[in-house]
């Protein structure tokens, strides 16, 4: 058996499906097709709010390829789920707009979308409401925040606090709701076998998809397995199962075929959820000199008649930055809408829009360098729970970001600086996001050939998941990564929390050590003696995280933006971003840099471009297309750079590692919309910032 | 998307005949618009005449000066073509902001003139439309309406026309070379495209069956001295907020003449000649031409949302006859 000294962690490595996935080789969802196999394509409801009376199924099964049409009149029984998004075609309840109300099978897919399309359905439909604002009547206060936070948070006595201090910004800010939209839509292949359901399914975690599924089937777990080597992208879309997959099995299970089922993109802007459009109003009170006294920060949000997702918009402001006095609150309203989820940084991004935007009006009503305001507030231990932070360098990813970014000879004056037609503006922005790790479990196996197999039901959606875990087995395995093969994306395989949260990685990669230092000991006590069958343990991390101690866990960063407005149209361009990080020990720092700079090409985007437009009389977003939605692309993209801080914090996971995976968007459209202000003197409060907002 | 027949003509004479005998047909160039139509439902042709074979890819140059491009040039060809780059920079550098590359590669001349609105609700054919299904409504107008007309629109359409190509054509009045039933005439550019009246599902002057052969651009010698800027949401990939095209000839600081249109305001490529005229004959001074702009832009009844354009259009315009001005 080789033995070698080299640490992988930390070193920088190719993916090791990189060949697979450049040429073609990896498969995808919907690139399985076991033999007999339907296309299913869903029907989109075409009211906000209302009953389905009649559905004409009997005009479409006569057209050409068509084998069935399912509804709610017709469709299998399922469990009540949970997530009432699940009970796909369970009742005559319309919920919102584009909601699945029938399901077309047909031979082909051409022949299902036809199908689908001629469908005859009538209503009764019923006034909607769609339109989020905060005086709504039905404002209420929500239980808990995604995913378990406290709804309000209060110390001291901010009201006071704020009408005394001599300098204060009270400021609304608006974010708009955003769909995320990763290159693969979720997709489904669907196999019934007698009672066993197998899935081919675009999915963030394996196993959760089996958990919620086995139920809503009637099914023990163990019926279902869900396959997911490869999935293109997920954002957050894919971290809980959607509609889609439900409708999957369901119509394979209706047709007694394997079927197929693949969200379109337009559809992905009705059932695969978003982020919520939110209103916050940000109160700061200071001194003088910039130091916070008060801190309060409203949210308002929306979420669908028949499932709360409350986003957790508020929470960094309850440990970002030090104040005596403080306040944050959530509130929400149930419209006629599509369920909101989650999507890349859920809560922190539109929550750091606001906070960030409004520290910014700070520096500048305090004649302050608005670094050097966010170094003058940063707490010693966690402003509200008083835990101390198990490492907190948010001041080092400023100082050396400023360094880096040139920000020492900025002229705070907006508005002045001009290129050309161009006015030329520079902004900062603090980024956070919380550092967990949930249980999850592991093998490992060794086989007398020296070679390792390690297996975890997690799931690589573009991260570089795969190769981070065969990194960090290797290093415990004391071997290379080429004797090393990680089996993940099946829900046969143990068991593994879903790649979300930012928590992947350590999570996993917890399970991954403790079952390859188990593999250790035991061939430590066999002398390195592999039995002929191989030798195998596992490990189960539920203990050890359940043990750990208290700290305030947080990844810290620092997002600098240069931007360009142009003085006669308002086109913005951001000509540099450049975000700094501490975010642990940075296990690849080749796939590393890709989630920083991925992130925060996804905060420009935030910043510029993206929103999804509700339409008020049909109540659902309209602007359903890569032509209408728009994402920041190629041109948009100049020059992106991160570099990262590294951190020696104990109290995290045996890498010593915090999630990177979703930080870099944080704060990111708050830094550009610093820049916007420095560059033109005009604060634009609600996103996305478009030319129409800046054109006089 | 429907089973549809499909068919490659041999030339414009049998294209023409094969769509009059058939009114569920269309004629298919590059398809990257009616393909993507199809597959939403809103055109279902029954039938695809392909006359990517029988349009002239050429592009040659006529005895007064002016240039005749086929309809079946690629817009990318279009834009590498030495004597179009060298007399109309603004078409070339019209077609060079629409689209990608690869779609600029697959789309035609002809094909690019005929391209239908943008307008979200004429493509979603789960909501009503005039444009789409005459007499079903217009949601636009009091709906999403933020990249929609703001000058000559109508009660029952606010729709704009999407194409770069076109305004840069209807500003360097482009003669179209059409074939049809009664066999071959021409239609002058702006008058090609035709305001929404009350029958804004009829897009252009065409008869059904025309086949659009050829556009010809006639000599003009100022084109030299042009410039399409086009202003959008982000740097790629967008369609017009608003565009302009401009030719501008100045001579011991006056405006001997000038071509002007307007992208992204109106159901047609705009013509301005309220702004031509005021400025033929005046100092070329940014005075003046902010003057002229304002005189065509006092036609503007921007709807709710869209109010924005009306200085956008008019800093654009601006901004490009000063640019013109000062390399002259």
């Amino acid at each position: 058996m080789t033995t070698t000294a080299a640490a992988y962690v930390g070193s920088t490595m190719d993916r090791v499906e990189g060949l697979e996935k450049v040429t073609g080789q990896a498969r995808y969802a919907f690139e399985h097709s076991p033999r007999d196999l339907a296309y299913a394509v869903p029907v989109p409801a075409a009211v906000a709010r209302g009953e389905v009376r009649s559905i004409d199924v009997d005009a479409v099964v006569q057209l050409p390829g068509v084998i069935a049409a399912i509804w709610h009149g017709n469709a299998p029984r399922l469990s009540t789920p949970e997530n009432a998004e699940l009970a796909v075609l369970q009742s005559s309840r319309v919920a919102y707009r584009g909601q699945y109300i029938a399901i077309v099978v047909a031979e082909t897919l051409q022949e299902a979308r036809e199908a689908a399309q001629r469908l005859r359905v009538e209503y009764d439909a019923e006034p909607h409401d769609v339109e989020l604002r905060v005086d709504h009547p039905e404002m209420y206060r929500p239980d808990h925040v995604n995913p378990n936070y406290p709804t309000d948070t209060e110390l001291g006595d901010p009201d006071a606090a704020f009408a005394a201090a001599p300098v204060v910004v009270d400021a609304m800010y608006s974010t708009p709701a955003e769909h995320n939209n990763p290159m693969e839509p979720q997709a489904t292949v669907a196999v019934w076998d007698g009672d066993g359901l197998t899935l081919y399914d675009s999915n963030q975690g394996a196993s959760a998809v089996r958990d919620t599924l086995a139920p809503l089937f009637g099914l023990p777990p163990e019926n279902i397995r869900v396959i997911s080597p490869h999935v293109g992208g997920g954002f957050g879309s894919k971290a809980a199962p959607k509609p889609s997959v439900v409708a999957a099995a369901l119509a394979a299970k209706q047709v007694g075929r394997p079927v197929k089922l693949a969200v379109t993109r337009q559809q992905m802007f009705a059932v695969t959820g978003y982020r919520t459009p939110t209103i916050q109003r940000v109160r700061l009170g200071a001194d003088t000199d910039g130091r916070l006294t008060a801190i309060m920060h409203e949210a308002f949000e929306q979420s669908s008649r028949i499932h709360e997702f409350a986003e957790q918009t508020t929470t960094p402001t309850r440990m970002m930055y030090a104040a005596p006095n403080r306040r944050t609150t959530h509130r929400l309203v149930r419209l006629d809408v599509p369920t909101p989820s989650y999507m890349r940084a859920p809560g922190e991004a539109p929550g750091m829009f606001a906070l960030e935007s409004a520290m910014d009006e700070l520096a500048v009503a305090c004649k302050i360098d608005p670094v050097e305001l966010r170094i003058r507030n940063d707490p010693a231990a966690d402003p509200e729970s008083g835990l101390p932070f198990s490492s907190r360098n948010l001041v080092a990813c400023l100082r050396e970001g400023a360094r880096r970014f040139g920000w020492a000879d900025r002229d705070p004056a907006p508005g002045v600086r001009r290129r050309g037609r161009w006015l030329i503006g520079t902004g900062v922005a603090s980024s956070t996001y919380p550092t967990y790790r949930v249980a999850s479990q592991a093998t490992a196996r060794c086989e007398p050939d020296g070679t390792f197999t390690v297996r975890i039901a997690a799931s690589d959606i573009g991260t570089g998941a795969r190769t981070a875990l065969t990194q960090i087995a290797a290093d415990e395995l004391r071997t290379s990564p080429d004797r090393v093969r990680v089996g993940i994306g099946d829900s046969a395989m143990p068991s593994a929390m879903v790649a979300g949260g930012s928590m992947g990685t350590a999570s996993w990669g917890t399970a991954v050590v403790r079952a390859c230092q188990e593999l250790m000991e035991e061939l430590d006590r066999r002398a390195g003696e592999v039995p002929a069958t191989g030798l195998e343990t596992s490990a189960d991390t539920s203990e050890e995280i359940g043990a750990q101690r208290r700290f305030a866990r947080h990844a810290f960063g620092a997002q600098f933006a240069e931007v360009a407005v142009d003085a006669d149209t308002g086109e913005t361009r951001v000509l540099r971003l450049l975000g700094g990080f501490a975010a642990g020990r940075i296990i690849n720092p080749k796939t590393a840099r890709s989630q920083f700079i991925g992130g925060m090409t996804m905060g420009l985007s935030m910043a510029l471009m993206e929103e999804s437009l509700m339409d008020d009389e049909f109540g659902d977003y309209l602007n359903h297309d890569f032509a209408q939605y728009h994402i920041a692309a190629c041109a948009d993209v100049r020059d992106v750079d991160a570099f990262w801080v590294e951190e020696d914090d104990p109290h995290l996971n045996p890498m010593g590692s915090k999630g990177i995976g979703e930080i870099g968007i944080v704060g990111t459209a708050a830094a550009v919309a610093n820049a916007v202000y420095h560059a033109t003197g005009v604060r634009i409060r609600d996103l996305p910032i478009r030319l129409d907002k800046l054109v006089r | 998307m429907r089973p549809f027949d499909y068919r490659r003509a041999d030339d414009a004479r049998s294209a023409v005949a094969a769509l009059d005998e058939r009114p569920d047909a269309m004629y298919l160039g590059g398809g990257t618009n009616l393909v993507d139509l199809m597959r939403l439902g809103v055109a279902s042709p029954e039938l695809l005449v392909d006359v990517t074979r029988i349009s002239s890819s050429a592009i040659e140059e006529s005895r007064d000066g002016g240039l005749l491009i086929g309809a079946g040039v690629r817009n990318s060809d279009l834009t590498s073509d030495p004597l179009v780059r060298l007399r109309h920079p603004m078409l070339v550098q019209a077609v060079l902001a629409g689209a990608s590359g690869q779609i600029r590669n697959m789309a035609t001349v002809g094909g690019n003139l005929l391209q239908r609105t943008r307008c979200s609700y004429f493509q979603d054919v789960s909501k009503p439309c005039n444009k789409r299904l005459p007499g079903s409504g217009c949601p636009a107008r009091e709906g999403d309406h933020r990249n929609l007309a703001i000058m000559g629109y109508s009660g029952s359409c606010v729709a704009t026309h999407p194409s770069d190509m076109a305004v840069a054509l209807a500003a360097l009045g482009a003669i179209v070379h059409v074939e049809g039933r009664r066999g071959p005439r021409t239609v002058p550019m702006p008058g090609l495209h035709r305001l929404p009246g009350d029958e804004p599902d009829r897009d252009t002057v065409l008869e059904p069956g025309d086949l659009i052969t050829a556009v010809e651009v006639p000599a003009l010698s100022f084109a030299t001295r042009s410039h399409y800027r086009k202003v959008r949401d982000r740097a790629s990939f967008a369609f017009a907020v608003v565009s302009v095209a401009v030719a501008l000839d100045v001579a011991d600081g006056v405006v001997r003449d000038c071509r002007i249109a307007l992208g992204g305001v109106a159901h047609v490529p705009w013509r301005a000649e309220l702004a031509e005229e005021a400025l033929r004959g005046s100092p070329a001074t940014a005075t003046e031409f902010t003057r002229a702009a304002e005189e065509e832009l006092a036609q503007a009844r921007p709807l709710r949302d869209n109010g924005f354009k009306v200085p956008l259009a008019r800093n654009v315009l601006v901004r490009t006859l000063i640019d013109l001005a000062e390399a002259s």
